[in-house]
């Protein structure tokens, strides 16, 4: 007799519990201690009445299905879809592991002098400052200098075809959500979620779903993370757009479309480049975890300083994705304050 | 001298709630405007409005806020749908347009100039000017001379490379009428244009919409909540009080002629002397021109400028002349009769200004 078994009594269910005694789930670990120590004759006092969770109907009621049953149902069914899922979003996938590849082997292949200095054109063109350029000149010139180049630049590719892909995809969702209230309240949730769930929960099931050694595992996973923020930017920035602006663009019989490209598009440019700015910050932080499922970079040597308890290695790359970190944001941020100066009011 | 009637709008309601047609039906039963908003919470924003408006006149719409004047105007070209009610734009009636009708009289029928100027601020002072030109589709020299010229007529030459956040407000301004202007539209509809600029800047404006007018003879819809900038504009003036039409008509008829009383506590702060012309308060002539006055005066003087003209004294009379013909004499008693509300709008005085 426990203390819950007038509830199944009440609902007149005792056979059905009664039903399943005999083919009774195998005793947990601290059942057999109290048997053991004989404790289990002992009356339960009134403070010690348990909270009615799954485990504990299950010693009143056999048929009850403990929760360890709940978790395993989880995987039970994530297995059971994998294959069909797998069918559907490996081909789907397929292209953002060759685009991932051919960055990471063009980068590699590459010449040193010549990668950098496309990066110094494109740091030059995105902030028009010299100062910038010669700050991300002496950061990559110290990574190259403590042999840490091919790392570091891996990484760099790894963000470069992320974050493309988020601003790919994130404007445009952002815009149709900016312009359908349904959709944007069917996906806030669904963004509040991708933003809070730990990052080391988005491995746990692409790992089942794909193979470890694919470049699409680390990159979906990537992507996910760092998307939300461009996204969420985009919309709001479009639903900002100052209102009398708007209804001068009607009066003028804009269409739609000249609408969108000519007046809320660039005026909400300054927080698109926000979003654009914090998606590749999240990129980075993410591309670090990813090394756990095979991502190379900097986060390898971070992996193996933790693994190896080798301080220095650990140290000295966290500096280097610091040092990277700084880069981008630098850059994307002089960007940004630039759309900002033409659109001051 | 009547013109063409270019814009009639009969029997127009605006509901603001959620079942406008079902709280029209009570209006028409006779309830009124607050209590629709207690019993129903159901907004009157514009009770039966019958306007004509002639081409190329400058129309006033004035009120003050909460009058309903920014909602009459954007009716004009449907930025807000009636609740019932009929437009005619040029004989058509603008209601039955589709979209792509209604997309076109704005483009090309209608131009509009927001209070807060409404430019857009990534582009350039000859890109925004040419906005209008650019929706339609024309091609980009074309726009950026139209632009060019308009900005030159309005006082902007060698501004057209600025960003409007260089300009100062009344600079502004001049982009928004002549981003209107380059529209070529017929029709232009100010909202409040001049009420986000000082005094000495708005006056400046107004100078500069009337010297256009002359020139150009558009037909302008003007909202102001400003009696005095009504009175300098207006061909034709619309007094606006809750959602309803206090009083219309020519606008030194209805300063000498208020028929309610809030159109009198409206009109008696303002400055008489300026806006009152001699065409007002005349005596038409009838049969032979008097010979024992002081002097010819022109029809559309002002009575500050009579005052100087005869130094103050009151006992002068002179013949009014319109285009060198004789048309009527003025008494200097009867011009400071009318400078006092209340007597003006006495029986004398009423029946000569009619």
């Amino acid at each position: 007799m426990t203390t819950y078994d007038f509830v199944f009594n009440a609902l007149g269910l005792r056979d059905w519990c009664d039903a399943a005694k005999i083919e009774k789930n195998p005793m947990s670990m601290a059942e057999l201690l109290a048997k053991n120590t004989g404790h289990d004759k002992l009356e339960t006092q009134w403070w010690e009445v348990p909270f009615p969770s799954m485990d504990t109907l299950n010693k009143t009621c056999a048929n009850f299905p403990q929760s360890r049953d709940l978790t395993a149902a989880v995987e039970q069914s994530f297995l059971a879809v994998k294959d069909l899922l797998r069918l559907v979003l490996d081909p789907l996938t397929q292209p953002l592991s060759w685009l991932l590849e051919s960055t990471l082997i063009m980068f590699d292949v590459t010449p040193w002098w010549i990668v950098i200095t496309v990066l110094m054109a494109i740091v030059y063109y995105a902030s028009k400052s010299l100062k910038l350029v010669s700050l991300v000149l002496i950061c990559i010139s110290f990574l190259a200098a403590i042999d840490h180049y091919n790392h570091a630049i891996q990484t760099l590719a790894i963000i470069f075809v992320c974050a493309f892909l988020c601003v790919l995809f994130g404007i445009p969702i952002g815009i149709a959500m900016s312009r359908n209230d349904i959709l944007q309240r069917i996906s806030i949730p669904i963004l509040d979620m991708l933003q809070t769930l730990p990052p080391f929960v988005y491995l746990i099931p692409l790992i089942f779903l794909f193979s470890v050694t694919e470049p699409k595992l680390y990159g979906i996973a990537i992507i996910l993370y760092a998307i939300v923020p461009v996204i969420r930017l985009t919309d709001l920035g479009i639903r900002l757009v100052d209102r009398d602006i708007i209804e001068a663009a009607d009066s003028f019989g804009m269409t739609e479309s000249q609408k969108l490209f000519g007046v809320q598009i660039p005026l909400a440019l300054p927080n698109i480049m926000a979003g654009v700015n914090q998606t590749i910050m999240m990129s980075l932080a993410m591309v670090v975890i990813a090394s756990l499922v095979s991502a190379p970079g900097l986060g390898v040597l971070v992996l193996r300083g933790i693994r190896n308890l080798e301080l220095g290695v650990g140290l000295v790359s966290g500096l280097g994705i610091v040092l990277l970190a700084i880069i981008l944001d630098r850059v994307t941020k002089a960007a940004l304050s630039r759309v900002n100066v033409s659109q001051k009011r | 001298m009547k013109r063409n009637i270019k814009i009639v709008i009969r029997n127009l309601y605006k509901i603001f709630g959620s079942d406008p047609q079902k709280a029209l039906a009570y209006i028409h039963a006779g309830m009124s405007k607050s209590e629709l908003l207690e019993k129903h919470n159901h907004v009157l924003g514009l009770e039966n409005i019958n306007i004509e408006m002639r081409e190329g006149e400058v129309t006033v719409i004035m009120g003050l806020s909460g009058s309903g004047k920014s909602t009459l105007i954007r009716h004009l070209n449907r930025l807000i749908e009636p609740t019932a009610g009929k437009i005619d734009v040029d004989g058509e009636d603008v209601l039955s347009f589709d979209e792509e009708q209604l997309r076109k009289l704005r483009r090309e029928v209608m131009s509009m100039v927001f209070q807060n100027f409404a430019l857009l601020p990534h582009r350039s002072v000859a890109e925004n000017a040419g906005t209008l030109l650019e929706v339609r589709g024309a091609k980009s020299e074309e726009c950026f001379t139209e632009a060019k010229k308009w900005l030159d007529r309005v006082g902007l030459q060698g501004f057209a490379a600025h960003y409007p956040h260089q300009l100062s407000g009344g600079m502004q301004q001049r982009v928004g009428i002549a981003r209107a202007l380059t529209s070529n539209s017929p029709i232009m509809l100010m909202d409040e244009a001049f009420s986000a600029l000082d005094p000495l800047i708005r006056s400046d404006m107004q100078d500069l919409l009337l010297e256009l007018q002359k020139e150009l003879h558009k037909t302008i819809v003007f909202i102001t909540h400003d009696l005095d900038e009504a009175m300098r504009l207006a061909d034709h003036l619309i007094i606006l009080k809750d959602g309803y039409v206090v009083q219309q008509g020519e606008p030194q008829h209805i300063l000498l002629n208020p028929n309610d009383p809030y159109v009198e506590d409206f009109i008696s702060d303002i400055n008489r002397l300026r806006v009152l012309r001699v065409r007002s308060i005349m005596t038409p002539i009838k049969g032979e021109v008097p010979t024992d006055t002081h002097g010819e005066v022109d029809y559309n003087d002002t009575l500050e400028s009579m005052i100087a003209h005869s130094g103050g004294d009151t006992s002068y009379s002179y013949v009014v002349t319109n285009d060198g013909k004789a048309v009527g004499t003025l008494e200097m008693t009867d011009l400071v009769r009318a400078l006092v509300p209340r007597a003006s709008s006495g029986k004398g005085a009423q029946s000569r200004a009619v």
